[in-house]
Order: C-alpha cells, then structure tokens, then sequence
C-alpha cells in the first residue's frame, strides 16, 4: 500500500516538475497511458519490458530474502544470453521440442552458476556479495563482448552481435503471444513470468527450504542456532537469484530477438532492483511493479517523442523521483504521524 | 451563399494541404550517444538543423533509450505520416528492416548500416580510407615514431578506423608502432571521457606522441590529456579541431552532416531513391580536417602528402584493407 502511494507521489511531484517546465502535465499523463495501453503493440512493448523486469525483479528480491543484495543481475543475464545464444547455434539441428527445453536449462543454469560464485566467495571467503557482483558485471560484459566479436561473430552482419540462433530454439511465427501483439517483441516467457512468480512465492512462504531461506536472511546466526547451514542456504539463494535472472537470456535469444546482440539490456539487472524495492520483495507484487516500470521505461521514450520539451534526459529524472519517491516512503510511518497529528 | 460557402472551404482545404505537402516532415532517431556528443550523433544533428533552415522542412528529433525502444520510435514516426525517417547509427539496422517492410509509403534513410528494403536509402562511409590519410598524417606529425589509437566500443566499426589508421602509419614511416586500446566493451565506452583520458595518458607515457581517437563523446578526455601533456590528439567524425586549438593535429571527418542534409535535400525535391551509397574520399565522404584552428600544426609538406594519398586512394593505387572485408 505504501508503494502504490509513493508511487503515485513520484508521478505527482514529477508531474509539478513537467508544469514547471512548461508543459501539460495532462497531455504528459495522456501520453504514458496511450504508451502503455495504446495499442496492441504498444502495451506489448511493454509487456516485455515487464517480462525481464519481473525475472530481475524476482531475482533481487530472492537474494534480499536471504539477506544479500544482488546487484549482479546484470551480470548474470549477460552471462547466460551469450552462452544461451551460443547452445542455440551449436545444436542446430535440434526439433523445437528439445531445443526450448535445452534453451530453458542453459539459461537458468549458467545464470545460476554466475550467481553462485559471489554466494561461494561469500558464504566460505566473506567477500562481500555487493562488490563481487558488481565487479562480476564487467567480467561477463567483457566475455560476452570477446566471444560476440571474435568467436561467435555473425559474419552477415556489421552490428556486434552473434549469429542467429537455429530456428529450432527461435521461430516468433509459431509464438502465438507474439503474434496476437501485432509484432511487439513480447512473447511466450511473459507466461513464464507470471508462472515462475507464482511459484517463488510458494516456494518462499510454503516450502521448508523456503523458511531456510528467509530464516538466514533474517538473522544468520540464530538461523545457524537452529540447524540451519545458514551459509549454504545463502551461497544457494545467490545462484537461485542468478538462475531467475538467466530467464531474461531465455526471452531474449529464445522469445525476441534470437541472437546476443551487445548492449541488448535496459539495465534491467538494475531496474530490478528498483522493482524489487517497490514490491517490498513480494513475489506477486513484483509482476504489478514490473509492469509500471516497463510502462515508464516505454514512456519514457514516448516522452521524448510526443513533447517538445521533455527529452530522454527528462524522462530518465522521472524515473529516478518515481524511484526515490517509493523508497522513501517505505521509512514513512503513517500510524504514528496520523497519532501525533490528532495529539496536536 | 451556401454554394459560395462550400467552395471557400474548398481552397481552404486545398490550401491547408498544398502548405502541407510544401513542408516535409522529417524524423531524426539519433543514437544512445545523444545530439550533443560533439562527434557521431552531432555530425547527424547538424546536418537536420541546417535543412531546418535552408529548406524550411519541419524536423522533429529523438534519442533512443535502449536498442528495444528504436524499433517503436521508428514505427511512431512512421505512423504520424513523416516523409522521412533518419536512423543514425548502426545500431539501427533491425528496426528500420523491419519498419520499412512494414510501411512502404515512408521513406527512411540509414547511416552506418544497411537495411535491403527499397524505401530505405543506406548511407555507408568508407572510414578506413579517411584513417588512412590521419594514419599518414600522424606518422609525419609523430617525432617517436609511436603512435596511438583509441577506440570506444570494440566493435568491428571501430576495428575499420583502426585497421585503416595503422596501415596508413605503416605506409608513411615502416618502422612506425601503434599503441591502441579501447576504452570499453559497453556502450557507456562512448561516453567514459574519464577512462579515455587514463589511456590516453598511458599511451603518452610509453612515449606516444599522437593518438587518433574514435569513441564519440569520451573523445575529450583524450583532448584534455594532449593538452595536459602537450601532445597532439585527432579528432573524429566532425570536425573538432576547435575544442583544443594547438592540441588537435586534424579530425577524421565523417560528413554524416552532408550525408544528411542531401538526403533531406533529395526528400524535398522528390528526388529521393533507395539503395546504397557509400562515401568515400573520392566523393568527400571522408577527409581530413583543415582550419584556422589547426593550421599552424600542420606543415605544406603534411598538407602536400595527405591530399596526394587522398588521390592515390581514390584511383585506387593505394588499396587501403577494409576491416568488414578482411577474413580473420
């Protein structure tokens, strides 16, 4: 509830700051709603955004869960797209039926793999998970960069992205979401999304390894107490939050674009973060928050283009309050205010 | 009166839509980099503004986001019924081949990519024969015989800049040495002026004297280092000896602006064709950049060299090797 009302806050003040500027805040709300809602392609634009908004969002949220903060999420993505892509040229003659599940299982794998080295390093080094998956961003940039340009190179092309993957893993005309969204680059993993958000919030609220794992993230040592490897629970949680990541790889070289194309990524490991944040790590919540950050990263661009004075730099301010505006007002406690204003 | 009534709004109509149709209405998606990179997306910019006020068209700008959003800001254009549709950037290519299949009446025009639809007009640049001429610039310039190159992103484009660049080295002075690096695997190289600065002044330390740099925005801080050092830099893309007089030896000029203005200019005068163009030294495409700021810097003899290799390429004596062509 206390999102919802930062978040509105964040458009209102961001709304004060389009005013002052001087331009309609009005039209400005009118743009958003048509770029989010406007048209079939529209709002499927930014589904997609979504879709890799929820995986990160997800991915965030697990880890602060276990009390770690994964600021790794783009790293992770990165990782798995380009090996993805890379499973998706060599097993080439591979029938759809095969190909998407081997798809699913290297993307989540080596997205869990790259989240469980920052959870090794921490759990029996305690190198701090924060600056290892920050450091551990620029390392897959950088292999994803080395094998994109010099191993897997698409020599069709001049853009710096690898060949295409084998029509078995991509065919957006067999993608029935794809289709129904006027060539918008949403696709099947949309479902994927709200599936797999629907079964962390079982896993974290229903399973024993789910108790595990907000238990260490609550207080480790008294997890440790009670029986619970609290180091383990958490180097797992790391490539668990790595594997959620990973399924942005499965949208991208499965459901969008069929190849790893550099600098593919709206910084959605770090948007996740903002998601996360303004679901208060709920899983559910985290598909509605998901979706309004898709819808301003759409409209930011839509901005851009409707107005004369609101420019990308603008729309990237509004972002940020909206941001800032929904964190803040986590810390608020209105019960008391409420208290001391009828004291008064 | 009431006939007389429907005539007027007749002529209105056919007025208010003769005064539309002598305004073309031309879209301009400019790259991550943004208009004011001083370099790439400048050179775009510029090129729009001046037919803005040449030919009276009616220009509307925007900078892309992220790559997914290109697609969608091509597609709006073309959807408001804009004559033309400028993509900047290589990073374009997919949307506009997809866009422009999907509206035929638009015309669209792409620079530094290539899109095989009949409404797109490719506009491609042949850098690597322009770096040949700075290559041998720098080489006569270098008191070392060391020279530089930084590069922004490391992409097979800027791979072009630099293979050309060093062939042209190789040509002037045989014993001459290259330093190069680049400043990023990400597109936030293009705008890490700080990092270029470190590398720049690395390279200055090993004892180059003159470092060509081609990464957009993050080229100043290689400028600020010439300056701090008191060496000599090469600008790119436009024309940047300005923003360090004395310090910039010469600009590898990519005439993005020309490219565009021409193409706004062919729109206006119902000239316009698709296809691919490519500009090269031979049509001013690429050059080097000679003004008041940097004239003092280079020598009639410099001068004399750089524009007879200019000849010799453009007939094709000197084969400058193309970076897309070469087999690795």
């Amino acid at each position: 509830m206390k999102s919802v009302l930062g978040f509105l806050f964040g458009i209102f003040l961001s709304l004060l700051l389009v005013l002052w500027i001087g331009e309609s805040p009005l039209f400005v709300l009118e743009v958003l709603y048509r770029s989010a809602f406007g048209s079939k392609y529209d709002l499927g634009l930014t589904l997609f955004y979504a879709t890799n908004l929820a995986f990160t969002g997800l991915s965030v949220a697990v880890a602060f869960k276990a009390g770690l903060f994964n600021i790794g999420a783009e790293g992770q993505l990165h990782f798995a797209a380009i090996l993805t892509a890379w499973v998706g040229m060599t097993f080439s003659q591979l029938p759809m039926g095969l190909a998407l599940p081997l798809a699913f299982m290297a993307s989540t794998g080596f997205g869990f793999l790259y989240g469980l080295v920052p959870g090794l390093l921490k759990a029996y080094r305690g190198s701090h998970e924060v600056i290892v998956t920050m450091m551990m961003n620029f390392i897959a940039a950088g292999v994803a960069s080395y094998l994109t340009l010099n191993v897997l190179k698409n020599p069709n092309s001049q853009n710096p992205e690898t060949s295409p993957v084998s029509p078995g893993f991509f065919s957006p005309e067999r993608d029935l979401t794809q289709q129904f969204f006027e060539g918008a680059p949403v696709n099947y993993t949309l479902w994927i999304a709200i599936g797999i958000a629907v079964l962390v919030y079982f896993f974290l609220s229903k399973t024993t390894a789910g108790y595990k794992l907000r238990a260490a993230g609550l207080n480790a040592a008294s997890a440790r107490f009670s029986g619970i490897d609290s180091r383990k629970v958490q180097m797992l949680a790391m490539g668990f939050a790595g594997a959620l990541a990973g399924f942005v790889a499965l949208n991208e070289i499965t459901g969008s674009a069929g190849k790893y194309r550099i600098g593919f990524s709206a910084d959605y490991g770090f948007v996740g973060i903002a998601v996360a944040l303004m679901a208060r790590n709920h899983p559910l919540g985290i598909l509605i928050s998901a979706f309004l950050f898709g819808a301003l990263q759409k409209g930011a661009a839509d901005l851009d283009f409707e107005t004369e004075l609101i420019t990308r730099d603008f729309a990237r301010i509004i972002q940020g309050i909206v941001i800032l505006s929904v964190t803040a007002f986590y810390f608020i406690d209105f019960k008391k205010l409420i208290q001391k204003w009828r004291s008064k | 009166m009431c006939k007389f009534n429907k005539l007027s709004v007749f002529f209105a109509a056919l007025l208010f839509f003769s005064l539309c149709q002598a305004s073309n209405k031309i879209g301009l998606v400019l790259d991550k980099g943004g208009k004011d990179d001083k370099s790439f997306n400048s050179a775009a910019y510029e090129g729009a503004m001046k037919a803005q006020k040449e030919l009276g068209i009616e220009l509307k700008y925007v900078e892309a986001m992220d790559s997914n959003a290109l697609e969608s800001l091509h597609r709006s254009f073309a959807k408001r019924g804009f004559d033309l549709v400028i993509g900047v950037g290589f990073a374009q290519a997919e949307a506009v081949n997809k866009i422009a299949a999907q509206f035929p009446q638009t015309k669209f025009a792409l620079i530094d990519g290539e899109a095989k639809q009949p409404n797109v007009k490719n506009l491609l640049f042949e850098e690597h024969e322009g770096s040949f001429v700075v290559g041998v610039l720098a080489a006569m310039a270098s008191k070392s015989g060391k020279v530089g190159f930084i590069g922004g992103m490391d992409i097979p484009l800027i791979r072009r800049f630099e293979l050309g660049f060093r062939e042209g080295i190789k040509f002037q002075n045989p014993k001459g040495s290259l330093e190069s690096n680049y400043i990023g695997v990400t597109g936030e190289a293009w705008n890490n002026p700080a990092k270029a600065k470190e590398l720049a002044l690395s390279q200055f330390a090993k004892g180059v004297d003159v470092v060509f740099v081609a990464a957009g925005a993050s080229g100043t801080g290689v400028f600020d280092a010439a300056e701090e050092k008191k060496k000599l830099a090469i600008g790119v893309d436009s024309n940047q000896n300005w923003m360090k007089p004395g310090f910039i030896l010469t600009s590898m000029m990519k005439r993005v602006d020309v490219a565009v203005y021409e193409t706004i200019k062919e729109v206006h005068q119902n000239k316009f064709s698709g296809g691919t163009f490519r500009f090269g030294l031979k049509n001013s495409g690429v050059d080097y950049a000679l003004d008041s700021f940097n004239k003092n810097l280079m020598t009639p003899e410099m001068k004399k060299r750089a524009d007879d290799v200019k000849i010799q390429i453009s007939s094709g004596k000197i084969k400058v090797s193309d970076f897309y062509k070469v087999k690795r």
